[in-house]
């Protein structure tokens, strides 16, 4: 059969043809461009759209920044500038120029930038081992007393002040550590008592003496900052960081609380959680600014950016606390019986079995909450301080020189807000990747 | 078998107060509750000593005194001789106001960029995502005052829009003949009644009648609609045939607020130029635009990225079955893909819409005049009862959080996955 079959074939190829380019509509940009962006009319309308909202952007902004001025004394020197190039209008970012020291600083005495330039960078240091585990691990210690070292560096005074108060962490370790020798509970008391009572009684006669005793331990360089000297970035720094290192274990301890067996505790972190999270930052830092004089014994007076970071951590805290909860009823049920099951107590079991997975799970959220607490740094000018935002812009605009200028310090100080908090959060999905063990 | 006899009998000791579990945790509420206890006094204590020294007290007569101050946008009558606890009111129709327009819009928002950013078309989710990482990573302060600068300092004035008699041309033209956004307010059509029903009094303001018919109007249809929608499911358990609704709920929905609309002479007075303002409309200050824009802008790109993890959320797998079970993609999106997407969605959802109302407190960075500027504002400037004014400020906040997320929770329980 296929003798005949092969006899009524003219002709078959006994070679392979070379292979032939695909059709231009199918390769490269063309393709690429008729899969994505061209698909059907659907979508031909929105890249149409999406390249018309491009346009109008772009032919806003483009000549604006193309006749930037960066040298200028005033806004009517920066306008007249524009005009002489024959130009209608420009960016004037001889303000941010001019005005720098202000935005980073507020009116934090000249001579003493120096201060919280090198606690920034002294922060760097003291994070790099918390945040990468390539750091050395001796850094610790430096973490461990860079809070000190900070509040030093940018308050200035004497030296003592921070020692004292850290003397205090240090002899509740020694008490908790002497102390679960006799018993564990033992140490407990001991070791939240003691630096309580050093703080309340024996921490401000103390520091004073000593600072007495030895008049030399405040230095020229090292003049006292008030708090009312702060402002821009600086400002906003201090309360954002030490918001979020103190919001962090307080958030921690409430995520445990409103999951304990223990009626009362569990009905005081849920009563605190629900109204902190119930009622506007706004109110709070009114709390704070107005209303903490009246629950204070009366004559005390304490300073309003220590006032502001307890408000904004509390605010935070809380926050944190129902991300964690999430963390923790995500894990499986088998997690605490294994805990259980190993004999580990209530505290081993959290510290080493449970806490460790919950805190896994919860990364996204407790860096969204940060960003959220960074952000709402700018809230404090409600209360008098001055933010970068609106504090110190408008501190900018009340001066003649630059009275008018709207876009360029609102740009400038949103685009440092952007670096800081998309830098946050892309370092939060490396953490992610990073702690990612697949297990679930 | 005497052993048994020998045991001591388990007695009370002290010391199992703490180590034993069964009383351990009773130790630790007690000595808690005296601690917690204690604080409580203090503060209590320190504040009436601290009142005392300053001879103030403690009462919210002050709500009843004249205000004395003028409230430029006012959803029912006040005047500055109105009482203080009237400016709250309004204070806090101000507040719920743009609390309510932000949440539609947010939502609209934010659905809107959700679902474009998973588009397929690379360019406008590009921009979807550079749109949404913009507004989440920059205060929304800084939203709030750059909308307010772009109202009051790039807007025209009102005077932009007059026709130039000789040259038959304006410097602006309003946008439709009905929409005009000048730099001291927006005005836009005025909704009215051509049918005067009269108002109601119904204790703390008067409401218009027509539009209590309204609002009838509505739930009437949404039950009949309801009704209808049962019968069908009867109809279709009893028969397997459903019978078409659509036109019906169309009526029923549509229809009948329309038909009472159309009864009432419902229709719109368009803005315009008189003089140096606009009249005839609705001027809407610049400040609530501001803030209602920022604010929209603002959560609108936080439920972006909330309906996109909820879409994505749902395996594939679930619209492959469905695809293979026959269901057509309008059918598989309504039938499998949103309810189980609804279900991740809408509890950060309820928590976003949170986030706006107390937001809007933020108002007073434009100086619109909400419950925070009113009662948290002026009134405690003028009377100086700080205390009261900011307890009271925090308890109405805490009410609309709680009633707010009682709401949702709710319809959240409605469309909870029914597990067995």
């Amino acid at each position: 059969m296929s003798d005949t079959h092969a006899q009524t074939v003219p002709f078959v190829r006994d070679t392979m043809l070379p292979q032939a380019n695909p059709p231009t509509t199918e390769a490269g940009a063309v393709r690429w461009m008729r899969e994505n962006l061209l698909s059907g009319p659907l979508n031909v309308i929105l890249t149409l759209l999406a390249i018309a909202a491009i346009y109008w952007v772009v032919q806003g902004m483009l000549p604006w920044l193309l006749a930037s001025v960066w040298n200028a004394g005033s806004i009517a020197e920066c306008r007249q500038i524009i005009a002489d190039a024959g130009r209608e209008s420009g960016a004037c970012w001889a303000v941010i120029r001019e005005r720098w020291p202000q935005f980073l600083f507020g009116f934090y005495p000249n001579h003493l930038y120096w201060r919280p330039v090198t606690a920034l960078l002294l922060l760097f240091v003291a994070l790099a081992p918390v945040l990468f585990s390539k750091a050395p691990r001796q850094l610790l210690w430096f973490s461990a007393i860079y809070p000190g070292l900070a509040f030093w560096l940018l308050w200035g005074g004497s030296v003592f002040v921070p020692v004292v108060a850290l003397l205090g962490l240090a002899l509740g370790w020694a008490a908790f550590h002497f102390g679960q020798r006799i018993s564990p509970l033992a140490g407990v008391v001991a070791a939240i008592l003691l630096p309580v009572l050093w703080w309340l009684f024996l921490a401000g006669p103390v520091a004073e003496d000593l600072g007495n005793l030895l008049p030399r331990s405040m230095p020229w360089w090292m003049e006292e900052v008030r708090s009312d000297k702060f402002g821009g970035f600086v400002l906003a720094l201090t309360i954002g960081v030490s918001g979020i290192a103190l919001s962090l274990p307080l958030g921690i301890v409430l995520a445990l609380g409103r999951q304990s067996d223990m009626f009362l505790i569990k009905s005081l972190s849920v009563c605190f959680i629900e109204f902190i999270r119930g009622v506007p930052l706004i109110t709070l830092l009114f709390t704070a600014s107005l209303l903490l004089n009246y629950f204070l014994p009366p004559g005390t007076t304490f300073d309003i950016i220590l006032r502001v970071i307890i408000m904004v951590t509390l605010f935070a805290a809380a926050y944190i606390a129902e991300v964690i909860r999430g963390g923790l009823a995500a894990l499986p049920r088998g997690q605490y019986e294994a805990a259980d099951a190993l004999g580990l107590d209530y505290f081993r079991a959290q510290r080493l079995i449970i806490l460790p997975q919950a805190l896994k799970i919860s990364i996204p959220g407790i860096v969204s909450t940060f960003i959220g607490m960074f952000k709402d740094t700018t809230l404090v000018v409600f209360v008098g301080l001055l933010d970068p935002l609106k504090g110190i812009t408008d501190a900018v605009r009340a001066s003649p020189d630059w009275k008018g200028i709207y876009w360029e310090p609102y740009i400038f100080v949103g685009a440092i807000f952007f670096i800081f908090n998309f830098s946050m959060s892309r370092y939060s999905m490396y953490l992610e990747r990073k702690l990612k063990t697949d297990h679930r | 078998m005497a052993n048994v006899a020998d045991v001591p009998k388990p007695s009370f000791r002290l010391s199992m107060l703490l180590y034993d579990t069964r009383y351990r945790s009773l130790t630790i509420q007690i000595v808690v509750f005296l601690l917690v206890m204690a604080g409580a006094a203090w503060l209590v204590d320190n504040t009436i000593r601290n009142l005392q020294a300053l001879g103030k007290d403690f009462n919210f007569s002050f709500l009843g005194a004249r205000a004395g101050y003028d409230i430029s946008q006012r959803l029912v009558e006040y005047t500055n001789d109105s009482t203080h606890g009237r400016a709250l009111l309004i204070g806090l129709l101000n507040t719920l106001l743009v609390a309510f327009l932000g949440c539609i819009a947010a939502t609209v928002i934010g659905v809107l960029v959700g679902v474009l950013r998973l588009s397929k078309n690379w360019l406008i989710a590009r921009l979807m995502t550079v749109y949404v990482e913009i507004f989440r990573n920059i205060p929304l302060l800084l939203w709030i005052l750059l909308i307010y600068a772009v109202f009051t300092e790039a807007a025209p004035a009102p005077n932009a829009f007059r026709v130039n008699a000789e040259t038959g041309e304006a410097a602006t033209s309003m946008f439709l003949d009905a929409f005009a956004v000048t730099n001291r307010y927006t005005a836009i059509p005025n909704p009215v009644f051509g049918l005067d029903l009269g108002w109601l009094n119904i204790g703390l303001f008067y409401v218009s009648v027509d539009f209590l018919l309204l609002v009838a109007a509505i739930v009437v249809g949404f039950f009949l609609n309801r009704m209808a929608l049962r019968r069908a499911t009867r109809i279709q358990e009893a028969t397997g045939d459903r019978p078409t609704t659509w036109w019906q709920s169309l009526l029923l929905l549509v229809g009948i607020p329309v038909a009472a609309l159309i009864a009432m002479g419902f229709h719109f007075e368009f803005p315009e130029l008189k003089g140096f303002n606009f009249t005839g409309g609705l001027n809407v200050s610049n400040s609530f635009m501001a803030l209602w824009l920022a604010l929209s802008l603002y959560t609108g790109a936080f439920i972006a990225e909330i309906v996109r993890a909820g879409v994505l959320a749902i395996s594939k797998g679930q619209s492959e079955a469905a695809f293979a079970l026959g269901l057509r993609p309008a059918r598989t999106m309504n039938l499998v893909i949103l309810p189980q997407a609804l279900r991740v969605i809408i509890p950060p959802l309820i928590s976003q819409y949170l986030n706006l109302t107390k937001n809007s407190s933020l108002a007073i960075a434009v100086g619109y005049l909400d419950l925070r500027g009113t009662l948290g504002g002026i009134t405690l400037n003028q009377t100086g009862r700080e205390l009261e004014c900011v307890l009271l400020m925090m308890l109405i906040y805490l009410t609309i959080s709680l009633i707010i997320s009682g709401l949702m929770n709710v319809y959240n329980a409605s469309v909870k996955l029914k597990e067995r």
